[in-house]
């Protein structure tokens, strides 16, 4: 403990300049990073700003006019097909991060305070699935909801229908069913560590005050985990919106999302700088959506009091 | 109150399985239907086979498949656990101004839709003039294993005494006898699982490689291919099988290491575990 | 405390280190602050402080962890600028021990000897003595993670003692044991220290250690050595109300200063009157005014019709009772704090009444001067 307190004061003192040697701790632990920071600058922030600068541009045939234009944003934001995926992929994408976090958190709940000894084994069960392939995943949903697929053939097995239903592939629902399988992992393991993280003694401190286990959970445990709750619907949120896989695979014509599109413009269509435009107003919007929803879950936590 | 409590945790309970049900349901269907004579999935099976996993080792576009994933995902596993030892060893060892947002740029492609971070991805190898090959599947391929990569290591590299190796130092061992001595040992059962890691999200990794590949297919990019036609589903099925029990394993052995790594550096034993 | 038993060991005056002028600074804050100090060969040696004090700072500047930003150490003579601390015939032991979890006790021993590349059994016929002086025969296959707190605090003392340094550091080796062990370890590292007689260096926060092992203590504050003496004259002669503080409880006194000669003091206060005492070394004249301080256990209850040449009398209006002693709280006419006083328990002083008058006798030679 001495050591940490005296031996490595550069702890307290990160922002001196003039001493070697926290200077070289400080150039060392640079220099150790710079190899994978460089990686990501080059291929993740460079290409991200090349994105944002074609988006700018416009596709002349094979060339690109490197002329400043807005067009490809007005393009993106009014033309009414665009415009409709992207309402679409954030609808769903919201309604896949409330339906994840609402359906992981009573799992998170039970593994972090009911969890006991087989705590480790939980969650070892949970993430595995979510180590397969997604694809694979994916397929399954397909296999499951499609027109000859497990459900129909099983639904009318129980005699419950008496032919194959078509509404179970091929839409909206089929995407969002899909999704919340496939980001589950994702949203129950933030919540598991901030509920980790909650002094069991706090719960019963509330208890000890006179409150019941509704009560006390309602007003210490759910408000001492939103910043798992807020993390988990981030996590969940932001990827899903520019989902390609599933709309592809069980969305059918219904289900088409944003990614689908912009996919399309780097391909078949061939405009690359309206596939940059799609890509930044999905990426702004949904960040924006983001920040709303942070906002709204600090509201309500500050209603639980 | 008392009923209420007892109540709790056994709805709980029940929740909690049928969740691990709801998990696991939609992949078991695979291997079942992977063993199916009918060329449809549905029930009732209409025979037991092993057919579709026998024609698999005949399908020369599968092995050329199987041998460009294995190869990138090689590659892959080794330069990300690289780079994901030096940032795991500098954010877990010194501090310095950044650190926090050079973490978080590394860490970005976890959050990131990957379509996003692929097509930017291809417009900037485009415009450096790369070709589109395997090479570049592994270029992006090492961007989205280093941030799991990184959450490995860190949990083995973290609590990792930092006295153990001023003892080393104290009883006269050299920087590279140190690292040889106790830093290697003690990591060792992270960065293999690291490895592991990287292996399997490479090996299971569509979208990045559907986008930066040039002719060459890896498996992911095989079964896409295959999916349009409904009379392959059943050897699709066989092959993703296969791919799965893969992927189960080595996540198994991967996080077996990885609890052993943490284990070991947390230095048990005294108060200042 | 505990008493030594032993006969003590003869010191060379040779030293062994050699601190000049050491100072480490941190951009403006300096851990340690113009340190100057000779530990001698032999020596039980502690350097004694709160945390943050600067201690281990320079323990790990004498390892070769740590730099001085200006100063020099010198051990055996040897100046350490540059050289590394596997270069240093220092070896250290750890607050947390460091002990490889990936190696057993035996290998752990051994760590520091697989270099030198030893001939015959000779590595293992000295890992086997390193053993056997910490009492460890037996447990040289025992893995690591299997060790209990005192287990592990022997295997670091083997380990940096099989090295057969010129000195050895201790980081407080003692401060992860519970209180029983921790006594008993004081012996024991005592007489360990005595039997190799290698230059013992130890860091610690806790004054009763620190006056039970060594041979001179160093009491630093805020970077600053503020007295270097052996543990008696460390406790009866306390150079400033801080070290004073820092080693038990004492009282202070206010006094004026009347004559002032090179040896002696001569104060007039006003519940002692007029004392002459030692003048400390280091007392430096600061105005007409001077603090006279006596420990609690220094003033005893005066019962019945007792009477002694140097008593002061007052009122108790508190007692604390703590098994074999009680603790008084007793006021003095013209004093502006009442005195603290422990006195044992063998005469009934657990039953002197909250509000009785007492007299209480001292030896004016357990009242000594500080500098205000």
């Amino acid at each position: 403990m001495t050591v940490a307190a005296e031996g490595s004061p550069p702890l307290r003192v990160a922002g001196a300049r003039r001493s070697p040697l926290l200077q070289s701790e400080a150039v060392q632990g640079f220099a150790l990073i710079s190899p994978t920071f460089l990686y990501a600058l080059i291929l993740l922030v460079l290409p991200i700003l090349v994105v944002i600068a074609h988006s700018f541009w416009t596709q002349d045939y094979l060339t690109i006019d490197h002329t400043f234009t807005l067009e490809n944003y007005r393009i993106a934001l009014t033309e009414p097909i665009y415009r409709d995926l992207l309402w679409r992929s954030l609808y769903i994408s919201l309604t896949v991060s409330a339906l994840t976090v609402i359906l992981a958190y009573p799992i998170a709940y039970f593994i972090s305070f009911h969890g006991g000894r087989h705590k480790s084994l939980w969650l070892f069960l949970i993430t595995i699935p979510f180590w397969t392939s997604y694809l694979l995943r994916v397929m399954s949903w397909k296999v499951i909801l499609g027109y000859n697929g497990v459900l129909n053939s099983g639904l009318i097995g129980l005699g419950i229908i008496h032919e194959p239903s078509t509404a179970l592939l091929y839409n909206s629902s089929a995407v969002i069913i899909t999704l919340t399988h496939a980001w589950a992992t994702f949203a129950i393991l933030p919540i598991f560590v901030s509920l980790e993280k909650v002094d069991r003694t706090l719960v019963e401190a509330a208890t000890d005050l006179g409150d019941g286990p509704l009560r006390s959970f309602l007003r210490v445990t759910l408000p001492l985990s939103a910043p798992g709750v807020i993390s988990a619907a981030l996590i969940v949120m932001i990827p899903t919106v520019g989902d390609y896989v599933t709309p592809k695979l069980v969305g059918g014509k219904d289900g088409v999302m944003i990614a689908n599109a912009i996919q399309a413009q780097f391909g078949k269509a061939s405009n690359w700088p309206l596939g940059a435009a799609l890509s930044v107003t999905t990426m702004v919007i949904v960040s924006l959506m983001a920040g709303a929803t942070v906002l709204v879950i600090r509201a309500i936590q500050r209603l639980a009091r | 109150m008392t009923a209420m409590r007892r109540f709790l945790p056994s709805w709980l309970t029940s929740y909690a399985i049928l969740y691990v049900a709801f998990l696991y349901l939609p992949v078991i269907f695979l291997p079942i239907f992977s063993i199916n004579t009918a060329a449809t999935p549905k029930f009732p099976l209409s025979g037991v086979t092993l057919h579709w996993y026998e024609d698999l080792p005949r399908t020369p576009a599968l092995i050329d498949a199987t041998w460009n994933s294995l190869l990138v995902g090689v590659s892959a596993s080794i330069l990300s656990t690289v780079l994901g030892i030096l940032a795991a060893r500098s954010i877990t060892r010194y501090r310095y101004p950044g650190r926090r947002t050079i973490n978080g740029l590394i860490m970005a492609p976890l959050v990131l839709p990957e379509v996003i971070v692929a097509i930017s991805m291809l417009l900037v190898m485009l415009q450096l003039g790369l070709s589109l090959s395997l090479f570049t599947v592994v270029l992006g391929h090492v961007l989205v294993c280093i941030p799991y990569s990184m959450t490995v290591l860190t949990s083995g590299f973290e609590g990792f005494d930092r006295s153990l190796e001023e003892a080393s130092a104290d009883l006269g061992e050299s920087a590279f006898g140190t690292f040889r001595r106790v830093t290697l040992p003690m990591v060792a059962p992270a960065i293999i699982s690291s490895l592991l890691v990287c292996f399997t999200i490479s090996l299971d990794e569509f979208i990045i490689a559907f986008f930066l590949t040039g002719t060459e297919a890896t498996l992911p990019i095989y079964i896409w291919g295959q999916l349009r036609f409904a009379a392959k589903l059943p050897g699709v099925l066989a092959l993703g099988t296969l791919l799965l029990v893969a992927s189960f394993v080595l996540m198994t052995v991967a996080e077996i290491l990885r609890r052993r790594a943490a284990r070991r550096t947390q230095n048990e034993g005294g108060l200042y575990a | 405390m505990l008493e030594r038993v032993q006969p003590e060991r003869t010191q060379s005056d040779r030293v062994m280190i050699e601190i000049r002028d050491v100072t480490r600074s941190y951009g403006a804050f300096k851990a340690l602050d113009d340190a100057s100090l000779n530990i001698r060969e032999g020596e039980f040696f502690s350097l004694l402080g709160p945390s943050g004090c600067g201690k281990t700072t320079l323990l790990r500047m004498i390892a070769g962890f740590d730099t001085p930003t200006s100063g020099s150490i010198a051990v055996d003579g040897q100046p350490m600028d540059g050289i590394p601390a596997n270069r240093r015939p220092t070896n250290m032991v750890f607050q947390s021990y460091a002990i490889f979890p990936h190696l057993n006790v035996e290998q752990n021993v051994a760590y520091g000897l697989k270099r030198l590349k030893l001939q015959g059994g000779e590595e293992k016929r000295r890992v086997e003595e390193a053993l056997a002086q910490v009492s460890l025969t037996g447990l040289g296959k025992r893995r690591a993670t299997e060790l209990s707190g005192g287990q592990r605090q022997r295997v670091a003392l083997a380990r940096a003692l099989v090295m057969r340094p010129k000195v050895l550091l201790l980081d407080e080796p003692l401060s992860a044991l519970d209180k029983k062990l921790r006594e008993q370890m004081q012996v024991e590292l005592r007489r360990l220290q005595q039997a190799v007689g290698i230059t013992f260096v130890l860091v610690t926060h806790d004054q009763y250690e620190a006056l039970a092992m060594s041979d001179r203590i160093a009491v630093m504050f805020g970077g600053r050595i503020a007295q270097v003496a052996s543990p008696k004259e460390i406790y009866q002669r306390p150079v400033n109300r801080q070290v004073a503080d820092f080693l038990g409880g004492m009282n202070f006194v206010k006094a004026q200063i009347v004559a002032e000669n090179g040896a002696s003091l001569v104060v007039d206060t006003l519940g002692f009157g007029r004392v002459k005492t030692d003048k400390p070394k280091a007392f430096v004249r600061n105005g007409g005014a001077a603090t006279l301080g006596i420990r609690p256990e220094r003033l005893r209850v005066l019962w019945d019709n007792a009477s002694a040449k140097f008593e002061v009398a007052g009122k108790v209006v508190e007692r604390h009772y703590f098994g074999e002693i009680t603790h008084l709280i007793v006021e003095i006419p013209g004093l502006e704090k009442p005195l603290s006083v422990t006195e044992t328990n063998d005469f009934g002083a657990d039953d002197i009444p909250v509000g009785a008058p007492i007299r209480l006798a001292y030896d004016p030679e357990a009242l000594v001067a500080m500098a205000d």
